[in-house]
């Protein structure tokens, strides 16, 4: 009865999406199927020769101390990074006077101890990054609708994130004149070409204009190129401030473990030693 | 329950035999898992799967009550309180990660385990009850793990709640009632969180309970082996300490370097990087997938794509619940006597279609919903229902399965003198 039961309901779900399968068909087969530009253009993330690449990965402090230049002067302007505070800047080699000297430099929103009220104060170390603008609807307002998003997390919330900074960051071009011409696609007003961006066309406008824009203290070589590799290595720091410990805490794990497991294959087999025959009759 | 050549607890040092008069705790240990449990001796790797699924079990609760310590389930600051385990709590983000992580290898070794019984007849008489609870377990950990996946409140978080408890609303009538009462308002929102906090706190309790009946159930007939054959006297069985103990520590071993290996050098691989954008009703991920784990389950739902009679919403609801509940009937549906695949030719067939199956399920579930990938999902799942509800119960009834040996220790050892004296007596007879 159950047996019974049991296959006319198989054969009632298998047939509902059987017949899902038949009229899907029918009707993809009567369509036309024609690339989109996405399809064509879109590019994935070049890869990136990052120090912290790799299970013995470690961070170039020096980098992401460049790194943190590039977002303090160009960045900053319109993106936030409100997961981390100051104090974690000691991560890039800074001491602890440095460290306050560099949050000093960012205002912070604060309370004028003498009437209480709010006011703008020079950052402490306790302090996280402040925000760029007060709420989504002024970022929106200021950007031609657009919101900058939050960059503490940006290497994490996106696939291949560190490669995938550092391309887009380079990988502004005019609109290719193929896709204008196959495709019909446009680039509209307010919006920039990018092939590293998932719909072609994103709203930040270049940021890494030109080379030189940022002076390095450590004289080196401010190209396009080397400003995007080190804003996305300091914004992979953001993302994870503990990979380096992750990694290796990590070797400790697996080494320990693996010794662990050579012993517990050794007791194994002395445990069901004389147990199994010579050669097993039947596998 | 046990074989009468079972090893009994005698406690050697006076205070365990004080404990022993009191309370007898350590002879249940013993007896559950100890030296008392008599084990078929025949047992192979995919037998490991049980033990991992309950370490994996002690490890979520474990890490999952210290990330409770630290974690705030309220919408406003759900997101960065997690950012802050993962930032400023010592070694937070070591047990966030253990703890994510932990889910997917929870269910990568629970699927093991299934499909381990799948294969050797597990759920065959008379462990139909231990099967059973099994399936009861596998229902409590998607509960489990779908709640705690809202719990970050990251976008996929939100949106994946959203899908989710959204699926209760294609149910005639009561559906959108019921919708709106399961989240405490029409979207989720903080009353939504909270109660799956309360409740992803809760549940893996209930968990352990079941496996405790699970374990009480599996040491009524004994463990199965893979011959399906049923132990017969003591030289089919070893002691589960020290033999399987030993075993099963080396297979943990194994898992765990895999386990920390994603931990530790991938921990976000199995993870969807739109979690770390913090929900936002007012955006929608271009892609809403769960958790790679509920992937054919996701694409079932998603084959059902044309009204017949019922919408098609309901027809997916219905077919992904049904995809799961149809293990309950497994035991009555395969009437075939013989349990393990391995004397079943035809069976053992179709058992790898329907691993084929599930693997192109698993990845039309967290594709695109677009063609072909629809398409394909479409003949996916009708098949998986047609292996269960049709093929089971046809092969069982028409298949000719091969001899099997007279017992384990024949298997094992290629001989076995009993046989040859049952023989002679049958013959006598």
């Amino acid at each position: 009865m159950i047996r019974l039961f049991g296959i006319l309901t198989g054969l009632v779900f298998a047939g509902v999406a059987l017949i899902s399968f038949i009229a899907g068909f029918i009707t993809w087969a009567g369509e036309e199927h024609v690339e989109t530009a996405e399809h064509v253009a879109h590019l994935a993330p070049q890869k990136q020769d990052f120090s912290f690449n790799g299970p013995l990965g470690r961070w170039d402090t020096v980098q992401l101390q460049r790194g943190y230049k590039v977002y303090k002067e160009v960045c900053a302007a319109c993106h936030s990074l409100k997961f981390v505070a100051f104090r974690d800047l000691a991560d890039l080699g800074y001491n602890e006077d440095e460290v306050k000297a560099l949050a000093a430099e960012w205002q912070v929103p604060g309370i004028d101890p003498n009437t209480g009220e709010a006011n703008l104060r020079p950052g402490l170390p306790k302090d996280y990054f402040p925000l760029v603008y007060p709420n989504n609807v002024a970022a929106a307002a200021a950007n031609n609708n657009a919101i900058p998003p939050d960059l503490s997390l940006i290497t994490k919330a996106r696939h291949d994130g560190p490669n995938y900074v550092a391309s887009l960051l380079t990988g502004y071009e005019p609109t290719p004149a193929k896709l204008k011409k196959e495709f019909k696609f446009e680039t509209p007003d307010g919006l920039h070409y990018n092939p590293y961006f998932a719909n072609l066309n994103i709203a930040m406008a270049p940021p890494l204009s030109a080379d030189g824009q940022v002076t390095y203290d450590d004289g080196t070589d401010a190209t396009k190129q080397q400003m995007a590799t080190d804003v996305a290595a300091f914004l992979t720091w953001t993302a994870e401030p503990k990979m380096q410990q992750r990694k290796q805490t990590g070797l400790w794990f697996i080494g320990f473990l693996f010794f662990a497991t050579v012993l517990a294959f050794m007791a194994y087999k002395n445990v069901w030693a004389g147990m199994k025959p010579k050669k097993p009759a039947e596998e | 329950m046990s074989f009468p050549w079972a090893n009994h607890y005698e406690p050697q040092h006076p205070l365990m035999k004080w404990v022993d008069d009191k309370l007898p705790l350590p002879r249940l240990v013993y007896n559950a898992v100890g030296a008392g449990y008599p084990v078929p001796r025949n047992l192979n790797y995919m037998y490991n799967f049980g033990v991992l699924a309950g370490f994996c079990l002690v490890l979520q609760i474990l890490t999952g009550v210290i990330l409770a310590m630290h974690y705030a389930p309220n919408s406003l600051v759900a997101f960065g309180s997690t950012e802050h385990i993962m930032r400023d709590v010592n070694w937070g983000w070591m047990l966030r990660y253990m703890h994510a992580n932990g889910a997917s290898f929870f269910f990568l070794v629970l699927y093991l385990h299934i499909f381990r019984g799948f294969y050797y007849g597990s759920y065959k008489a008379p462990r139909e009850m231990i099967w059973l609870l099994g399936v009861v377990i596998f229902l409590l950990c998607m509960a489990t793990a779908f709640m705690g996946y809202v719990l970050p409140w990251g976008q996929m978080s939100f949106w994946g709640a959203k899908v989710i408890t959204g699926l209760f609303g294609a149910i005639p009538l009561v559906g959108e009632p019921l919708q709106v009462w399961l989240l405490g308002g029409y979207a989720p929102d903080n009353a939504a969180l909270n109660r799956f906090f309360s409740l992803h706190f809760l549940l893996p309790f209930v968990i352990a309970g079941v496996v405790i009946l699970h374990i009480w159930a599996l040491h009524i007939p004994g463990s199965t082996n893979p011959t399906g054959v049923e132990v017969k006297k003591e030289s089919d069985t070893v002691p589960f300490h020290p033999y399987y103990t030993a075993k099963d520590g080396f297979g943990l071993g194994v898992f765990l370097i895999i386990y920390c290996l994603f931990v530790f050098f991938m921990p976000n691989a199995l993870g969807h990087p739109d979690n770390y954008i913090e929900a936002n009703p007012l955006s929608t991920p271009a892609l809403i997938v769960p958790e790679w784990y509920f992937y054919p389950f996701y694409a079932i739902l998603r084959a059902f794509t044309f009204d017949l009679i019922l919408p098609a919403k309901l027809w997916g609801v219905l077919a992904m619940f049904a995809a799961i509940l149809v293990w309950f009937f497994l035991p009555w549906l395969d009437k075939s006597p013989v349990r393990s695949a391995r004397y079943r030719p035809l069976y053992r067939v179709f058992f790898w279609i329907l691993m084929v199956d599930l693997a192109a399920l698993f990845w039309l579930g967290g594709a695109h919903a677009e063609e072909p990938y629809i398409m394909f999902s479409q003949i996916a799942a009708a098949y998986y229902f047609l292996h269960f509800l049709v093929i089971v119960p046809v092969v069982s009834s028409i298949e000719r399965p091969k001899p099997l040996p007279y017992s384990i220790t024949e298997a094992v050892l290629g001989k076995d003198d009993d046989a040859q004296l049952d023989a002679v007596a049958a013959a006598k007879a």
